[in-house]
């Protein structure tokens, strides 16, 4: 294929150029990108907060920013990150983009719906980012009750509506993906034949559908409370506090699964693809995501060990938490499995995975840890759980996240990134991870408290090397930020199926024309049936 | 797409993501039932707590919640039944294509989901009147322990108030469907919004057939 003839070739990139074809488009490719801009946005106010609160802890005075602003930063910090980066990240960029074309559809079943949803992270989005430079919000990004339903002084009610929108954009996409994978499947694409990608989207819808909701009544009654002083979680009325966080974490625990789930589906598409190889057990790592969407929603218990719960129930949560890990456990040990005897190639998007499967092990065993009762309560709010979570999202759900978003950038743009920068900030990112959130397991252990920016000076040390570990973390994720953009000019043209791998959507040209298929695809062979694809084009290293 | 007669633009009756009327037909349907599901664990949160306070104050629940005039609930609930019932038939309507039969249940429909809203928001003013809106001037004199009588209303005006919320939206929908109704969109063969459409307005139904003896009628024996 001659250059000339890839550029003639009419795709969804050049099916349209004014803003409005951008803004009211259908086309869940460019719903997609649109996505992937804003959550870049949230990602980067995400990451400045961090920032200032790594520079704060570098000494242990306390001397950069006042209590009261550490306390909107590290509020805003997980907010930005958790509610408009991490929950959608995955499943509505990628998913949106290869999901109905990994299914030989032309498009999500509601496309105007997939649309809407992202109009509903914007406003989302607006309420907070209104919020944080208005003055910001102090509860913490639990928002637990009373502090936040009553002296709170801050910004609570405009981020609480900014969640509660932003949770419907959430609804709605999994809405859409449930009905799409249901309902759109191109003939011969039985259930058991959908790469574990889709697997994985589909768990995730289930909790997306199941577990939002529930927040989202949490946050209205939250709201109620503030606004009209009804008092539903008022101890001062007889209520009670600890039924709101019951409540808060029915979702926020399952939505750990949201990050996490799509993170998988994209580790078990690479694994297999550089390793040429069908996912050893296929059948049991499509069913652990299911396994683990189920056992997500009867865990949410361990996070209240030192509230009021009772100890019996301490007992059956902390028991239901260790048997989530066997699931997750399940999906590592056959991604290893898959690399036995199988060709491995060394491409970024595989550095990403096998960074993934490390630092989500150590968050998962970590997990393990606080999950027993007698450890938690030596470090619950230390350090400890926010290395551990910060192993699991960070470590877990951005790794895949990039390692992603490199596999699939030929298929999106067109163009090929550059290869070694590539390798080079995918190695910078995981030292930097490592040498951030390392330490503070061990400050977490010696009984560093998280939420305070003063500390005792004896933990200067390890604080002083994580902050040194974010610096290089920060440098890490500028740099594909700015090689993808220099890719859109100036990459190397991409074939069609760069990394000879198995999917639906490798079968179209890259980028793929606006209805993905001319014809709809007819589906004759398994998953990840390596036999049936010719490897074009791009050598790779 | 070759196969069929029609023009290949694209129509309300098949979007262009779709390869068959009846897929379409099907994906909507099932995206409504996957929709109530969420609304059904969105409620699903206001039940918890009412269950939770209920077992924690079962007294002052029981004496709250006799204060409500449940003739007046029964009868609404009737209202809203017949609504139901009326929301049927033009279901039944639209599948036999009888235009003039839809666009008139629609508005019988409407006119009762009015009704409804009508009889809820001068039982809402008797709360006024009678001080047992949660607040700074709330007073129940049927109970010794105010906070936990406050608990019960409270609940009581937020899972009231957002049924009350999904009717009014629920007008809304019967709104757009009339006019399309009234201008013939709506045949034999493509129906499915007025399918969906019954869907959710029999979900806030049986929302509401759950909240009656929740809130009302629980407590009558203690009298």
């Amino acid at each position: 294929m001659t250059t000339a003839a890839i550029e003639t070739q009419a795709n969804y990139l050049n099916a349209g150029y004014g803003l409005k074809s951008w803004l009211l488009t259908k086309d869940h490719k460019r719903i997609a990108i649109l996505y992937l801009i804003l959550v870049t946005i949230f990602f980067s106010i995400g990451g400045i907060f961090a920032a200032l609160i790594r520079v704060e802890l570098l000494t242990p005075q306390g001397d950069l920013v006042s209590s009261e602003t550490y306390n909107k930063l590290f509020t805003m910090h997980g907010i930005a990150m958790i509610f408009f980066f991490l929950i959608p990240a995955i499943p509505a960029t990628l998913g949106n983009f290869v999901l109905p074309m990994m299914i030989g559809a032309r498009d999500l079943a509601f496309p105007r719906i997939n649309l809407l949803s992202w109009y509903l992270l914007v406003v989302g989005g607006g309420f907070a980012l209104f919020a944080m430079l208005a003055g910001g919000v102090d509860t913490g990004w639990t928002f637990y009750t009373p502090y936040s339903t009553t002296y709170s002084n801050t910004w609570v009610i405009a981020t609480a509506l900014g969640i509660f929108v932003s949770g419907f954009s959430s609804i709605l996409t999994g809405l859409n993906f449930i009905v799409t994978i249901h309902r759109m499947r191109a003939p011969g694409m039985t259930w058991f034949r959908m790469p574990l990608f889709v697997w994985a989207h589909y768990a995730t819808s289930v909790i997306q559908v199941l577990g939002t909701p529930v927040v989202a009544v949490t946050i209205v009654l939250v709201f109620c409370e503030r606004v009209f002083h009804i008092g539903i979680f008022d101890p001062a009325l007889g209520g009670d506090p600890v039924l709101f966080q019951h409540m808060f974490w029915f979702y926020s625990h399952p939505a750990v699964y949201i990050m996490v789930l799509p993170a998988m589906g994209v580790v078990s598409e690479i694994i297999s693809t550089f390793s040429r190889k069908p996912i050893f057990g296929y059948h049991f790592v499509a069913y652990s995501s299911m396994a683990i969407a189920v056992l997500g929603f009867l865990v949410w218990g361990h996070h209240l060990f030192v509230s009021t719960q009772s100890v019996y129930a301490g007992l059956v949560f902390s028991f239901l938490s260790y048997f989530v890990a066997v699931p997750s456990a399940v999906k590592v040990f056959n991604w290893t499995a898959t690399l036995y005897k199988g060709s491995i190639s060394f491409a970024t998007p595989m550095l990403y995975a096998f960074g993934f499967i490390g630092l989500f092990t150590i968050g998962g065993l970590t997990g393990l840890f606080v999950a027993s009762l007698g450890f938690d309560v030596h470090v619950t709010d230390t350090y400890f759980v926010v290395a551990h979570f910060h192993y699991v999202m960070v470590g877990g759900t951005i790794m895949a996240f990039l390692g992603g978003l490199h596999f699939w950038w030929p298929k999106i743009t067109g163009r090929m990134y550059p290869e070694n920068w590539a390798k080079l900030s995918a190695a910078i990112i995981f030292v930097g991870f490592n040498l951030t959130f390392f330490p503070q397991f061990i400050l977490g252990y010696l009984g560093m408290p998280r939420r305070y920016h003063v500390y005792p000076e004896e933990f200067q040390v390890l604080h002083v090397l994580s902050t040194a570990g974010a610096s290089i973390l920060a440098f890490g994720y500028l740099f594909p930020m700015i090689y993808f953009m220099w890719s859109l000019w100036y990459g190397e043209r991409a074939p069609a199926n760069p990394w000879g791998a198995t999917g639906l959507e490798w079968t179209v040209p890259s980028p793929p024309p606006i209805h993905n298929f001319d014809e709809v695809p007819v589906v004759t062979h398994e998953a990840y049936d390596y036999s049936t694809v010719v490897k074009e084009g791009v050598e790779v290293v | 797409m070759s196969e069929h007669v029609h023009a290949p633009v694209e129509t309300l009756a098949l979007r262009e993501q779709f390869n068959t009327a009846e897929q379409q037909k099907e994906s909507v349907t099932f995206g409504m039932w996957i929709f109530l599901i969420t609304e059904v664990m969105f409620f699903g949160g206001l039940f918890l707590a009412y269950t939770v306070y209920r077992s924690t104050y079962p007294v002052v629940f029981g004496v709250a919640s006799t204060s409500l005039n449940a003739v007046i609930g029964a009868l609404n609930t009737a209202v809203l039944l017949c609504s139901s019932f009326t929301m049927v038939l033009a279901v039944r309507s639209a599948q036999l294509g009888r235009r003039r039969a839809l666009v008139l249940f629609l508005i019988l429909t409407l006119l009762l989901g009015m009704a409804f809203l009508g009889v809820k928001a001068y039982e809402w003013n008797e709360k006024f009147v009678e001080h047992h809106v949660p607040g700074a001037g709330f007073h129940f004199e049927g109970a010794a322990e105010q906070g936990p009588a406050q608990l019960f209303f409270s609940l009581y005006f937020a899972m009231t108030g957002l049924h009350a919320l999904h009717m009014v939206v629920g007008a809304g929908i019967l709104c757009w469907l009339l006019y399309h109704a009234v201008r013939g969109r709506f045949t034999a063969e493509y129906m499915t919004p007025v399918d969906v459409a019954g869907l959710y307005w029999h979900f806030v139904d049986i929302i509401w057939i759950f909240l009656f003896p929740l809130l009302y009628l629980i407590d009558r024996h203690m009298r």
